[in-house]
């Protein structure tokens, strides 16, 4: 990215070869106004950005290092002290666990957010009203959305008279045990992030040119032949990310759980633990440790991610 | 691209520097004296208040109106804080928290005088209120409750009695088998554990105190294993496992809902909870709102008694202070004063007065009838268990044991109860050797 901004703001000095005769040089203040001017642009979005994202982590990293509990005036510096606890105690680790009921929904959430996009994409009756039903739940209020399922999940609430409609009195709690409750919280964050997924997969499915399928079409192939050598590889790109930031997403799962049953029954998610380290035990300084560990594991995801798959240029033609 | 961590770095290092914390704390050790003359006293304070309800429907706006009475010259602000813990503490990181705030449980003792106006020593304020040793710093008051809570059973009086049950129970045995009965004769859920409201589960913690009748409860917390056998704590915790263990609870605690727990509980539906004496008035009126009789609502020691009598711990609420940071410290004063003394605000709760000589109100009645010992604990100790509490992340003032506590008991997580007791003990005890007692 920096590269191109600086080819475009220098065009005589990179388009000048050193064996052509150098042209005249600009004049030095339009040079300089020049220079200065992209910066000018992005002097409000930088101010921004540092203001409200980089100062505050740098904040949190040099909390990292002391043992302030969030409001008294006294903190003293506590070198790694922090890191080693976390890295000595598992019970702090034993919450990713919990990841996993996110990571295998979002797993689910990827393949249905594909199918639905696959099969939207090509003409099927009353297609808006279903990209309409599709991703609606995404524009709910994430708060509205714990409180409604919370009566959906309660005993005798909306899920057992569904299922007593069709015979099955399950007499089930279903925010009771550890692998019910977690399980009924994923797929709640299923039910929410499955339209943003299906909207943007949506997107690139329809950026792909109109031409190929026909021509495929003529070819014999299939609807899923067109999938398998169109679609797939046309919107790689879409799905690396999808999976990257589902990932993210599974290992700091947060909203859902927390203000459904605010970790109890073994729901608690790095995220709750951490929040809980600074606001009910007022330990602020072990609780930013956490937090830049949290986001060390996720570059780090992502960055082995980015190996495994290379981010290739997209060429169907 | 290779610019962008050295672009980042250089960055980092710069707001490093001042960016450590803004708490300054200069102001320590001012006095915000009582005004003489009340008609000379001036100027415009904020009250924080974390009673939302009473900004909202305007209670709150009359009590300034009746302050007005006496000192006309002030004018007095509210600011309701839904999630007042929370906010406030990140308020007091600055100098702009208020006028007049309740002290939030965060602040450390220690650092009182930092934050708060001195309203006195204790020697002169202890002569005519209750609970000035729960913000005494080497001898000088820095907050006052304008109200005192018992803990205890909320219950519905007519379901009780339908089971057959009319005497408090007097032993935690008796009190299942009085729940047994309720769950044998009538329709109502023996007890509601409001599992999911997380807050009422943190109730259980004030049972200390009342079970041994020893004023001395806190400082046997901050020096002893609060798990062991017999001790305030284990016995009340016991008693929650086995109402659950038994059945005698909701049938899916997961998903309970405490504002609709007000009415059902007033129409007989639910049969008893664990709160306090604050919480008889909201259920009242929650009873009124529903169509039940209000006057069914009772509320019942815990029960355990010591030399035959019952016993009843009076505590304050969240204790008024003026902010050491004040323009109008004599007005905030005077707030402070009249809240306590003369806005009627303990009546209106049906609370107990933070005056000495004041009777208790007519719920507690039948308190009086049967002789409940009404102690104070000594809360000199107190800072020193809050800083176990957070060290060893037990959290006896926080849901989460007490969640894992029901869990056991219903059978959603594996273990043993003696187990689990032990485990608290020794993350307590352990804890308490490290901070070097």
């Amino acid at each position: 990215m920096a590269d191109t901004t600086e080819k475009a703001a220098f065009p005589a000095v990179a388009g000048a070869g050193p064996a052509a005769p150098a042209p005249a040089p600009a004049p030095r203040r339009a040079r300089v106004r020049r220079g200065v001017t992209p910066w000018l642009f992005l002097l409000v979005p930088l101010a921004l950005l540092l203001t409200f994202t980089y100062a505050p982590i740098v904040n949190m990293a040099a909390y990292s290092f002391t043992d302030w509990d969030g409001v008294s005036p006294e903190l003293r510096y506590t070198g790694v002290e922090n890191y080693t606890e976390i890295f000595t105690r598992e019970d702090l680790f034993r919450v990713f666990f919990v990841s996993g009921y996110y990571l295998a929904a979002s797993a689910v959430q990827i393949v249905a957010a594909l199918y639905f996009a696959t099969v939207l994409s090509f003409n099927v009756r009353f297609r808006n009203f279903f990209k309409g039903v599709l991703f609606f739940p995404y524009l709910i209020n994430g708060v509205a959305i714990g409180f409604v399922f919370l009566y959906f999940f309660q005993d005798g609430g909306t899920l057992d008279s569904v299922l007593a409609l069709f015979g099955l009195h399950t007499d089930h709690a279903w925010l009771g045990t550890s692998v019910s409750a977690n399980t009924s919280l994923a797929g709640v964050s299923l039910w929410r992030y499955l339209g943003l997924n299906f909207v943007l997969f949506l997107g690139a499915i329809q950026s792909i040119p109109g031409e190929l399928y026909e021509a495929a079409e003529l070819d014999g192939a299939n609807r899923w032949h067109q999938f398998r050598h169109i679609i797939a590889p046309g919107i790689k790109p879409v799905l690396t990310l999808m999976v990257i930031l589902s990932i993210s997403g599974s290992l700091s799962a947060f909203e859902i759980p927390y203000i459904m049953t605010g970790g109890a029954t073994g729901t608690e998610t790095f995220v709750i633990q951490t929040l809980n380290l600074a606001f009910r035990f007022n330990k602020t300084g072990l609780a930013s440790a956490a937090a830049i560990v949290l986001l060390l594991i996720i570059l780090l995801v992502t960055w082995v991610q980015r190996r495994l798959v290379p981010d290739d240029k997209v060429d169907l033609v | 691209m290779n610019r962008r961590p050295i672009l980042a770095l250089a960055l980092g290092a710069a707001l490093l520097i001042p960016g450590c914390t803004g708490t300054g704390g200069t102001a320590k050790g001012a006095d915000a004296d009582a005004p003489d003359d009340p008609s000379k006293v001036g100027g415009s304070i904020t009250v924080l208040t974390q009673r939302t309800d009473l900004v909202a429907d305007g209670t709150m706006k009359k009590y300034a109106a009746a302050f007005n009475k006496t000192y006309p010259k002030v004018k007095v602000e509210f600011e309701a804080l839904t999630n007042y813990e929370t906010e406030v503490k990140i308020r007091m990181n600055t100098e702009n928290y208020g006028d007049v705030l309740m002290i939030p449980a965060i602040i450390k003792k220690d650092d009182y005088p930092r934050f708060f106006a001195s309203l006195g020593t204790q020697r002169e304020r202890s002569e005519k209120y209750r609970f000035t040793g729960f913000t005494t710093v080497d001898g000088k008051v820095y907050g006052q409750s304008p109200i005192g809570v018992i803990p205890g059973f909320v219950y519905n009086k007519r379901v009780w009695a339908q089971a057959g049950v009319t005497d408090w129970p007097t032993t935690p045995a008796a009190f299942l088998d009085g729940l047994e009965a309720i769950k044998s004769r009538t329709d109502a859920v023996p007890y509601y554990t409001n599992f999911a409201a997380q807050w009422t589960l943190s109730q259980w913690t004030s049972v200390n105190g009342s079970v041994g009748c020893d004023p001395q409860g806190t400082t046997k917390l901050a020096e002893g294993d609060p798990w062991a056998k017999g001790a305030d704590l284990r016995v009340g915790d016991t008693l929650l496992y086995d109402m659950v263990r038994r059945g005698l609870t909701e049938k899916d605690p997961t998903t309970t809902n405490w504002e609709e727990s007000k009415p059902r509980l007033a129409k007989g539906e639910l049969a008893t909870q664990w709160l306090g004496t604050w919480a008889i008035i909201q259920f009242q009126d929650a009873a009124r709102k529903a169509g039940a009789n209000p006057d069914d609502i009772g509320f019942m020691p815990f029960p355990a008694q010591a030399d035959g009598r019952f016993c009843a711990v009076v505590s304050p609420d969240y204790n008024q202070a003026v902010n050491v940071h004040s323009d109008n410290k004599p007005a905030a004063r005077a707030w402070v004063d009249w809240f306590t003394e003369k806005s009627g605000y303990d009546k209106d709760n049906l609370a107990i007065s933070p005056l000495d000589d004041v009777p208790l109100p007519e719920v507690l009645k039948p308190y009086e009838t049967a002789g409940v010992k009404l102690i104070e604990l000594d809360d000199t100790q107190g800072a020193k268990v809050k800083l176990i509490d957070n060290q060893s992340e037990v959290g006896i003032y926080a849901p989460e044991y007490r969640q894992d506590l029901v869990d056991l008991a219903r059978g959603a997580k594996k273990g043993d109860l003696d187990d689990f007791f032990a485990d608290l003990g020794k993350r307590w005890t352990e804890t308490q050797a490290n901070l070097g007692s």
